[in-house]
């Protein structure tokens, strides 16, 4: 039942997921709260297992969420549901529609879709910056420390930015403040 | 004997089939953060090195891929898969694209509860979560500034934030596929039919 369960799950995740690998996570994170699969904090853990390992954060998602339900069955049934809807509305256009896509009305939906993105992308973040530093919900004291990482972070990528024109490749990102983490055992 | 000839083809075939299965798994296999980075390790084999699609190709499946659902780098697996060697090329690409993520994660997820339980690394993960934060807040903030402006994006991202901000609060549940379904049929609406009126008055 659980496996049904997560192949219908991540199978709509990947159907509705559009503008790449951060789309998924609100939709992961929904799906997640729904069926208390994992809490907030865990989530964040394996986001952040997911950003430093190879391979399409989405995917890397899925498969840990998956084997935390159902072991190595659930693993592959998740990323197989995630996975599933591409790859059929892939084959789809390459076969039958290359101009699919181009299509006026194709083209008015999409656009009407982005700033949805956009916006559930940015409450994410914002949703999981607050609960990281414990305003909401609170969860004891504000965390001092994860302010002065997050700034430091910020700091830090900004002027990566600044200097070089690039983002800064997120495994510095994840280092670094890893590093900085090893802070709260003191 | 007329064995030998209908072997060597299928030897070839095979070639290919296993040339694009290990071809995507290496992709799988060495790029990290996913999406943009992926592009550019697909665009450099699949163009430069196999020349199984043209420069013009893939900038056309890129755009397919932004504009389709799931994640880019399986999209674009799909579609240089099925490119090469049809269906079956396609789902090799797929699933070797796939793998490597299915075999890390996995195995890490056996052991990530003890790992976690440990407390050095409880106190670096605390600090991983305050990257966390950070990448999806600058993909969130990087994708507004990619975003074009206009009254409809603006009205949109903002009503979004703040719905999914009451919905949070008074703990009440509403299916964030609903939001975009909602914003899909506000695009087919307004820049589908009401913008093609203007167009055609002026």
């Amino acid at each position: 039942m659980i496996y049904l369960l997560l192949f219908w799950e991540f199978f709509k995740i990947g159907l509705f997921s559009f503008g790449g690998g951060y789309a998924m996570i609100p939709l992961m994170q929904e799906a997640c709260a729904k069926h208390n699969w994992i809490d907030e904090n865990m989530m964040l853990n394996y986001i952040g297992v997911s950003e430093s390992t190879p391979g399409p954060i989405a995917i890397n998602l899925a498969t840990f969420i998956g084997s935390s339900q159902g072991g190595l069955f659930g693993a592959v049934i998740a990323t197989l549901g995630v996975v599933l809807p591409s790859f059929v509305i892939i084959l789809i256009i390459a076969t039958l529609l290359k101009t699919f896509i181009k299509n006026r009305y194709v083209q008015a939906v999409l656009k009407g879709i982005r700033p949805v993105v956009v916006g559930m992308i940015l409450f994410t973040g914002i949703s999981f910056l607050l609960s990281v530093i414990n305003v909401y919900p609170v969860n004891g004291d504000v965390s001092v420390l994860a302010i002065c990482i997050i700034s430091v972070l910020f700091i830090v990528g900004t002027s990566y930015k600044i200097l070089t024109k690039k983002n800064i490749p997120t495994i510095v990102i994840i280092l670094l403040a890893g590093c900085m983490g090893l802070l709260y055992l003191i | 004997m007329p064995l030998p000839k209908p072997q060597g083809k299928c030897k070839k075939l095979k070639n290919k089939y296993l040339d694009l299965f290990l071809t995507f798994f290496y992709v799988g296999l060495v790029t990290f953060g996913g999406g943009y980075a992926m592009i550019n390790v697909i665009r450099e084999i699949v163009v430069e090195k196999k020349h199984w699609m043209t420069e013009d190709e893939i900038s056309d499946v890129i755009v397919i891929a932004e504009s389709t659902p799931g994640p880019i780098a399986i999209n674009l697996a799909t579609y240089c898969g099925y490119k090469v060697k049809g269906f079956l090329g396609s789902l090799l690409a797929t699933i070797g694209v796939v793998l490597p993520s299915l075999i890390i994660i996995f195995t890490i997820s056996m052991f990530f509860d003890k790992f976690i339980a440990n407390k050095v690394v409880a106190a670096i993960f605390m600090g991983i979560k305050c990257a966390v934060v950070y990448l999806i807040v600058t993909a969130g903030i990087r994708m507004f500034k990619k975003m074009k402006k206009n009254w409809y994006t603006l009205t949109v991202t903002v009503l979004i934030i703040a719905a999914m901000a009451v919905l949070s609060v008074f703990s009440v549940s509403f299916s964030n596929i609903y939001f975009i379904l909602i914003g899909g049929f506000l695009g087919l609406i307004i820049f589908g039919f009401l913008q093609k009126k203007e167009g055609g008055k002026s």
